[in-house]
């Protein structure tokens, strides 16, 4: 869809040229459909993160940016956190029923650089354990219960 | 773009003509009481499905209109018109009012001139119009000769080529199409669409959309939508519950009361299972979740065999009527198919066939005995009333071995019109099985009192002539005995007929002098 090819472009350019502070795209994981993205993000300093290294993988279907993209974390070092699972699901409304096309990979780069920051106990969710027996390997099937509305 | 509004507002005036024609398909008056059934017998007049459900008799003080999906959005638009004539909004801000207040005009009224605004329309999640005007003025003089670039799609447009509500939010139409498609055909939204920036809640109206969208089949799905939440938030409007009907009731006020739609289904307006008198919604409710709850229970008392209480062969039964002689040729057993009892009593004066033995229950006396009275008691009640289930079921078949029977006695020298009770009396036996099938979910939570006596021995009553007529109606019928069974058959459906209104009757006493007393808090 030539719409969206257009709109990728455009976002890959503005996260190359100015990307928000601790966030870096991958080069080499962005192929010729630009469907797929690798995001490499520190722990902003001061917070509970500091001098950690993560990587948040974006997909995107092609209703992007009508269809929100699938975001993970992944590799070997998954952040501890009250809305992340042990297997990279992130739990946060914009993925799914709070997405909108006007939104962005910066956009969702930024709040999830927000929702590390303001963590103040590094500590996986309660269900964890269940979850990631039972999810699907898509975290947009995942109906979402959103407990915390801060962030 | 202006000149193809397809709104949902059409304000035709060749419509209002047919608001007379819909008043016609109200069923209300559909009632037979018992000094007309006689004439019925001679009447040529049996439609076509042979259903007893033609004989239900309607309260002609509950009116009720039954609506197509083109009168419910005319319907809707007058609602609309009414309020605008009142408030002076454009329309399709005033269905996102309504739509709040869940078509309640009166709240709608009291809260629009209860003074300010403000909140009104930040709760409803739209723009006072009022203020949108000056917004968009300023915006667009402001953008008229420049380029503005769509945000979701990146590409830059002449300022005028795109678009936004009052919020100020402005993309391609393109990109506004495709959003409002998404939104539509894949997460089935109508009514709570709201503007395509990030974290803005104002709803796009329903003109906005119509305009915006270009497929035919994603706008006539949005319509259905729109029409959906209309009924379903209209308290005086309720879906027909038949999978593939598409009407709706219209009823004035809300009442206990059946409707019924063209499509023949008679439903609770209630709550829209099928008629369920006398017991009402909410202990219908609490013991259909009880059934669901005992399933394992429920799917054992369901099951459709018993054993004989003589010889101990599994018999299924295969027809209506509950007295049982056994096929076991060394057996040949009479009995009753509810209580494995022998038949002789049944037929004389003290048949108790349906009232639980409240001594046996007396008798228990620790908690556990107790709990076991209580499953008992359950199991007394869901017994019969899935007895009468599944002998309604049967019932249905009987439909089709009557319709025989009728051509059988055709050549029985009797005309067509003489053979017609027989069908009379398959609905009045249907009526009977349905009412005393919701008897004992209402008995199962009545407590014990003078009026629940009454109660039961009209249930007792009702039954055992239900019975009777039903085994009739599975005789042999042969030359000899022809003139006999009618004269039987027709002395019974009537009795029937009148025992099932004196119940109902009487029930309808109890509650409005209030004399019912449940062992459940409601």
């Amino acid at each position: 869809m030539a719409s969206m090819q257009k709109r990728l472009q455009r976002e890959l350019k503005s996260i190359q040229t100015e990307p928000p502070p601790g966030v870096s795209i991958n080069q080499n994981s962005v192929g010729s459909s630009l469907t797929q993205w690798i995001v490499d993000m520190e722990g902003a300093s001061g917070t509970l993160y500091e001098g950690e290294k993560f990587q948040l993988q974006f997909k995107f279907s092609s209703k992007y940016p009508f269809d929100s993209p699938e975001v993970t974390f992944i590799g070997p070092n998954i952040p501890i956190h009250p809305h992340v699972y042990s297997n990279g699901h992130i739990c946060l409304s914009i993925l799914t029923e709070d997405w909108s096309p006007a939104l962005s990979v910066q956009s969702v780069c930024l709040s999830i650089v927000s929702m590390l920051s303001s963590c103040t106990e590094k500590k996986r969710p309660p269900d964890n354990s269940l979850y990631v027996k039972t999810c699907s390997k898509n975290p947009k099937k995942t109906k979402w219960w959103y407990h915390d509305e801060k962030v | 773009m202006e000149s193809e509004e397809e709104v949902l507002y059409n304000e035709s005036e060749e419509e209002e003509e047919d608001e007379d024609d819909s008043g016609n398909e109200s069923s209300g008056g559909d009632d037979d009481d018992g000094l007309s059934v006689a004439l019925l017998d001679s009447e040529p007049t049996v439609s076509a499905n042979m259903s007893s459900k033609d004989k239900m008799d309607f309260d002609e003080d509950f009116p009720f209109e039954v609506l197509t999906t083109e009168q419910i959005m005319q319907h809707m638009q007058d609602c609309i018109k009414e309020v605008n004539n009142v408030v002076q909004l454009p329309p399709t801000i005033t269905r996102i009012l309504l739509n709040h207040f869940k078509w309640d005009k009166e709240k709608l009224y009291e809260r629009y001139y209860d003074g300010d605004r403000g909140p009104l329309f930040s709760e409803a999640h739209i723009i006072d119009p009022a203020e949108a005007y000056n917004n968009q003025q300023i915006k667009k003089l402001s953008y008229s000769h420049e380029m503005e670039t769509c945000i979701i799609c990146c590409r830059d447009f002449p300022a005028s080529m795109l678009t936004g509500l009052a919020c100020g939010h402005r993309f391609c139409k393109d990109c506004w199409n495709h959003y409002l498609t998404t939104k539509i055909m894949e997460e089935g939204m109508g009514n709570k669409i709201s503007c395509a920036a990030h974290a803005c809640d104002i709803l796009v109206d329903d003109q906005t959309v119509m305009n915006l969208i270009t497929d035919n089949k994603v706008k006539l799905r949005y319509q259905h939508l729109i029409t959906n939440s209309f009924v379903e938030c209209n308290r005086l409007l309720r879906w027909c519950p038949k999978p593939e009907c598409s009407h709706s009731i219209k009823v004035q006020y809300l009442d206990f009361q059946p409707v019924k739609c063209t499509c023949g289904t008679i439903f609770c307006f209630l709550c829209g299972e099928n008629w369920h008198e006398p017991v009402k919604c909410d202990l219908l409710k609490l013991w259909r979740k009880k059934c669901d709850d005992d399933s394992e229970t429920s799917n054992w008392i369901a099951a459709n065999t018993k054993e004989c209480p003589q010889c101990n062969v599994t018999i299924e039964k295969d027809g209506g009527c509950n007295h049982m002689i056994c096929k076991n040729q060394n057996c040949k057993a009479d009995f009753c198919w509810q209580c494995l009892g022998p038949w002789e009593p049944h037929g004389t004066s003290w048949y108790s066939c349906n009232r639980y033995d409240e001594h046996e229950a007396k008798a228990a006396r620790d908690a556990q005995e107790r709990s076991r009275a209580a499953l008992q008691r359950y199991l007394f009640y869901c017994n019969r009333y899935m007895n009468h289930m599944q002998s309604l079921k049967f019932e249905h078949k009987l439909y089709a071995s009557i319709k025989e029977k009728m051509e059988e006695m055709q050549q029985h020298n009797m005309s067509w019109i003489e053979v017609q009770f027989l069908k009379k009396a398959v609905d009045v036996l249907c009526l009977c099985r349905e009412t005393l099938m919701y008897t004992y979910v209402f008995a199962y939570y009545l407590v014990k009192n003078n009026q629940s006596i009454i109660f039961e021995d009209n249930q007792k009553d009702l039954e055992s002539a239900t019975e009777t007529l039903s085994e009739y109606l599975e005789r042999d019928i042969t030359k000899d005995n022809i003139v006999d069974i009618k004269q039987k058959v027709q002395d019974k459906y009537r009795y029937c007929d009148s025992r099932r209104k004196v119940l109902l009757q009487h029930v309808h006493e109890g509650y409005d002098k209030d004399l019912w007393e449940y062992s459940v808090k409601l």
